[in-house]
């Protein structure tokens, strides 16, 4: 055991599906798009262009911050952050500084440990650089079409020791957003991007005198990977006696290894100051009230009454909340079963067991009468032991040697005869899958 | 008054020679010294105006709108390169 | 030819609706002015006479079938501060030398609705940064009256084109200043509407609290058309309250006799040039025998004023000016000029790390205190009226390495920019050839009220009809 605990905390930006960016009329669709096709004035920065914010954004973001059980500021507004970098197109991103919207939540992994949410902001998204080598020249292009996208950043306090606790809260964290239907949460899309901030100290009570950020990681696996990586070159760096620099760090997802982008001493100076474009942001507490109300029941808490409710294990229930969608339709299925005497974990195991049914799983939604179908087919059929069915099975082959040396030499549509061969001889109605796995186990 | 016209040219992005760095330095430490005038105002407890409107709450409809085509985003700049602004090599991922 | 000399935006209208003359006619003899008098006085950056000839031919077509709006064939130029689609945008910085607008902004497109032919864009201080004109990349504006002198800035060649006849009016923007100021220093009348009464989408920002977009013209009546024409709120500008637009000219003849005139005691100082007092005076007194009051008011902040809006001013700029690397558009950073360069390192430093508490956060506190002065001020009188120049225009070059000094001249406009109200700066008289104005001012979208103030002393006192000799 390593006399040093990890602290950990986290920023994690999530976009928005709006339709339309978070300042402008522009299509917030802008993954795959050819580039520089969804932008005006206001997104690309242009002279003399000014932001109007999209209100379902902001009723997005307050939804967040409530279902992570945020304070809501009930007077809120927009701040300049002020920095240079080539995909800013105003040399300042539109973000929250003193009075974001969402402040003090917290979410309770499944060991029982809080994490504290510090604040819940809303801001734009920057545009996209790429890089490219020619002729040995480096050379950035730069897309703005994701340039005032809206994101929300959720971070977190120091509250992680470790990097398993990190990744479950960012799985949480990603299950309230799709379950509040404000983002698809695509990895893959880049709709999360991660910054966990690490440092060791021996003392759990008090924070070190460093912090290293490592940025915009885009899947779960690399910011377990970039966490551990991290958490070995401190102990390193603290065993030799010295302390890690703080800095910005990167991830290099081919070498599975970070890597240094920004001391602290070129750290930014963001010079934030109140948007002057942008009125304020006023709420009434009843119309936050109003929107808690619509606050749909989030996976936590669809696994604890899935496991009173119906009786399922822990492990089942978690499985079955994954997607909202999804658990709807276990309780669409247990509804309709119930009249016919299945139990919801039946339904539950056949959703669960079978995610190669193509029957029960149609075009990746549950086809809920086919589903019980089967449930009730199987429920009619009848045991048999192993023994019994291996003495069946050692019958049939003895009985049929023909057909045993045709399905050896590959003729493996023989099998089915063999199959009915053995059903005859037990003479019940027994599950048939299950008698030609055995017989094909006992054949090889 | 002093500053530290370096730092201050780096945050703002701008290049500063040597010589523009001592005129600058007086003639900002003057005008900083004149500005500084303020601190004998009291205001305890003032709040602060950023805005004079008094509005609140003007935002629009999360209703789409038409885009620049891509000719016309990159209409006015000195460099482009498949459909993309072009900038000078930015960092390397190592 | 016409003799075009002393039309007004009104005047011509009627005549341009009696055939007297099209605005054919009237735009040529406009670029002709032009043409004659801008190499001297450098007053435009961009004449655009092909687009302004198409524009009064439509105009014209348009007279010919019946149609009279207050604007409809009226020649005009834009500040080239206002982004025009097509038409080059340089806010007279080598920055966006070669820049063309990629649209129009929400006063060009409601200018060009109304059917105004736009002659071109007028020079300016560099991103308006200047009370002398002096500071623009594409050298001064001159002043049309002494050709020694700034016509006052920023805004310097739209109050110039227009005294010097190159243009029936023109627009400009004001951020301490940069209308009324040089309006008093050109004998035109510039207004500063309240903040938020015109939009700022698609004119270039030099700070967003504080820009007002206004209009130069020959008299105060034609003020209240332009206004017409561009007010109103703006879907695509947050910081437009949905305040109904009044008839600008409804009060126009309504006098003054009653009115409280408040004349602010902190701006008749040590430091106001004595024959600029002598003609305020002077119009004070004419306002008191129309049977106006004059009451004595107090504005105690206004000493800090100018300091709280370098502070505030600069820190805006410095954001505002983020946007040009020269990567999307325009030249790259090392092309602004010293004074754009100066604001934007004044603007880091207040808003940096450690001295935003003492600068910013002081700033708009003292703002608040500033507003405080001025609603208190109104709850006694009706209107103020300043001396809109402490001093008279001053020669070229005599304030351009001294910046300090240069800032000072904006001691008597930056108030109204802070608060918000509207200000008129209206011709009162000439001492020694050159011209001096008057600022009212008014509590917020009291425009109306400004006008029925500066129409009642233009009435009697028509300044306007003395024209520059060129």
């Amino acid at each position: 055991m390593s006399k040093y605990i990890p602290i950990i905390g986290l920023e994690v930006h999530v976009e928005l599906k709006t339709k339309s960016k978070m300042f402008c009329g522009c299509s917030a669709d802008y993954f795959g798009k050819e580039p520089n096709t969804h932008t005006c004035p206001v997104c690309l920065g242009l002279p003399g262009a000014l932001p109007i914010p999209n209100k379902q954004a902001i009723e997005w973001c307050i939804k967040i911050a409530l279902a992570l059980g945020c304070e809501i500021n009930l007077f809120s507004k927009f701040d300049r952050k002020n920095y240079f970098y080539h995909d800013l197109p105003k040399g300042y991103q539109i973000s929250q500084y003193d009075l974001p919207f969402g402040t003090k939540g917290s979410i309770v992994l499944s060991n029982g440990k809080t994490i504290g949410i510090t604040r819940v902001h809303m801001e734009e998204d920057t545009g996209k650089l790429s890089h490219h080598e020619t002729n040995g020249v480096k050379t950035s292009l730069v897309d703005f079409n994701r340039s005032g996208v809206p994101l929300v950043e959720i971070v977190t306090e120091p509250d992680f020791h470790d990097a398993k606790d990190v990744v479950e809260y960012l799985q949480m964290l990603r299950s309230i957003v799709r379950y509040l239907d404000v983002s698809n949460a695509d990895m893959e899309k880049g709709d999360m991007r991660l910054e966990p901030n690490i440092s060791l100290s021996t003392d759990p009570t008090k924070l070190p005198n460093y912090k290293v950020e490592v940025k915009n990681i885009n899947s779960f696996r690399f910011v377990d990977k970039a966490i551990a990586y991290e958490i070995k070159r401190h102990e390193e760096i603290l065993e030799r006696g010295e302390t890690p620099i703080q800095e910005t760090r990167g991830w290099n997802e081919n070498k599975n290894a970070t890597f240094s982008q920004r001391v602290k001493e070129e750290a930014n100076d963001y010079r934030y100051f109140p948007e002057p474009d942008i009125p304020p942001i006023r709420h009434t507490q009843e119309a936050i009230d109003e929107l808690k109300k619509t606050l749909p029941e989030l996976q936590t808490e669809k696994i604890a009454r899935f496991t009173k409710e119906y009786s399922l294990p822990a492990i089942k229930a978690e499985i079955l909340t994954r997607e909202k969608s999804r658990a709807d339709e276990f309780e669409n299925a247990v509804k309709l079963g119930q009249e016919k005497g299945i139990s919801p974990e039946q339904i539950a195991n056949m959703i669960i067991n079978r995610p190669d049914d193509l029957e029960i799983h149609v075009n990746n939604t549950i086809h809920v009468e086919a589903l019980l179908q089967r449930v009730e087919l199987e429920n009619k059929r009848e045991e048999i032991s192993e023994e019994e069915l291996k003495l069946v099975i050692q019958k049939v082959i003895a009985d049929n040697p023909k057909a045993v040396e045709d399905y050896k030499s590959g003729k493996e549509s023989v099998i089915m005869f063999l199959v009915g061969q053995c059903m005859r001889a037990i003479g019940r109605k027994v599950d048939a899958n299950i008698v030609k796995q055995s017989l094909i186990k006992a054949l090889t | 008054m002093k500053i530290n016209i370096p730092h201050i040219a780096k945050l703002a992005n701008l290049e500063i020679t040597r010589d523009q760095e001592e005129v600058f330095e007086k003639q900002l430490s003057e005008v900083l010294t004149h500005i500084e005038k303020l601190h004998e105002v009291d205001t305890t407890g003032v709040h602060e105006t950023s805005q004079v409107t008094g509005l609140e709450n003007i935002e629009r409809e999360d209703k789409t709108t038409d885009s620049f085509t891509q000719e016309e985003a990159l209409s006015q700049t000195k460099n482009a390169t498949n459909g993309s602004f072009v900038v000078k090599g930015i960092f390397e991922n190592e | 030819m016409n003799n075009f000399t002393n039309l007004t935006i009104k005047t011509a209208r009627e005549k341009l609706d009696k055939k007297e003359f099209s605005s054919v006619e009237l735009t040529k003899y406009y670029l002709e002015q032009i043409k004659k008098h801008n190499d001297r006085l450098n007053a435009f950056i961009t004449i655009t006479e092909h687009e302004a000839l198409t524009m009064a031919e439509k105009a014209d077509e348009k007279i010919h079938n019946g149609e009279s709006t207050p604007l409809l064939g009226i020649p005009l130029a834009l500040k080239d501060i206002y982004v025009t689609k097509g038409i080059k945008t340089t806010a007279a910085s080598k920055v966006l030398e070669n820049y063309v607008g990629h649209y129009d902004g929400t006063v060009v497109k409601k200018l060009k609705d109304a059917g105004v032919v736009i002659l071109g864009k007028t020079n300016l201080d560099a991103w308006a940064h200047g009370s002398s004109g002096e500071n623009s990349d594409f050298g001064p504006t001159k002043n049309p009256y002494n050709t020694d002198y700034v016509p006052g800035g920023s805004s310097s060649g739209s109050p110039t084109a227009v005294a010097a006849d190159m243009a029936l009016a023109a627009s400009g923007t004001d951020t301490g200043g940069s209308i009324r100021l040089p309006a008093s220093f050109c004998n035109v009348v510039g207004l500063k509407p309240t903040y938020g009464r015109v939009s700022r989408y698609g004119v270039i920002a030099m700070a967003s609290s504080l820009d007002s977009i206004g209009h130069f013209t020959k008299t105060v009546e034609d003020n209240a058309l332009y206004l017409q024409a561009s007010a109103g709120g703006d879907p695509m500008d947050a910081t437009t309250p949905p305040v109904a637009v009044p008839d600008y000219s409804e009060k126009l003849d309504h006098g003054v006799k009653g009115l409280k005139i408040g004349v602010p005691k902190e701006y008749f100082i040590e430091g106001l040039d004595p024959k600029v007092r002598e003609l305020t005076e002077k119009a004070l007194s004419w306002y008191q025998s129309q049977g106006a009051k004059l009451v004595e008011v107090s504005l105690p902040h206004t000493k800090y004023a100018i300091e709280v809006y370098y502070i505030i001013q600069t820190a805006e700029v410095s954001s505002n000016l983020a946007r040009y690397t020269g990567v999307r558009y325009g030249d790259e950073r090392s092309v602004f000029g010293d004074e754009a360069k100066r604001r934007i390192m004044l603007g880091t430093y207040v808003l940096s790390a450690g001295y935003y508490d003492a600068f910013y956060k002081k700033a708009m506190q003292v703002r608040t205190l500033l507003i405080k002065d001025v609603k208190d001020a109104f709850e006694k009188v009706d209107v103020m009226i300043t001396p809109a120049s402490p001093t008279l225009p001053w020669k070229l070059g005599e304030k351009t390495t001294d910046p300090l000094s240069m800032y000072l001249s904006d001691i008597f406009t930056v108030h109204a920019n802070l608060v918000g109200i509207p200000g008129l700066s209206v011709p009162i008289g000439f001492v020694d050839g050159l011209p001096v104005g008057m600022q009212i001012l008014g509590p917020h979208f009291k425009e109306d009220l400004l006008y029925q103030v500066g129409n009642a002393f233009e009435k009697e006192h028509p300044f306007w009809m003395e024209r520059p000799v060129l």
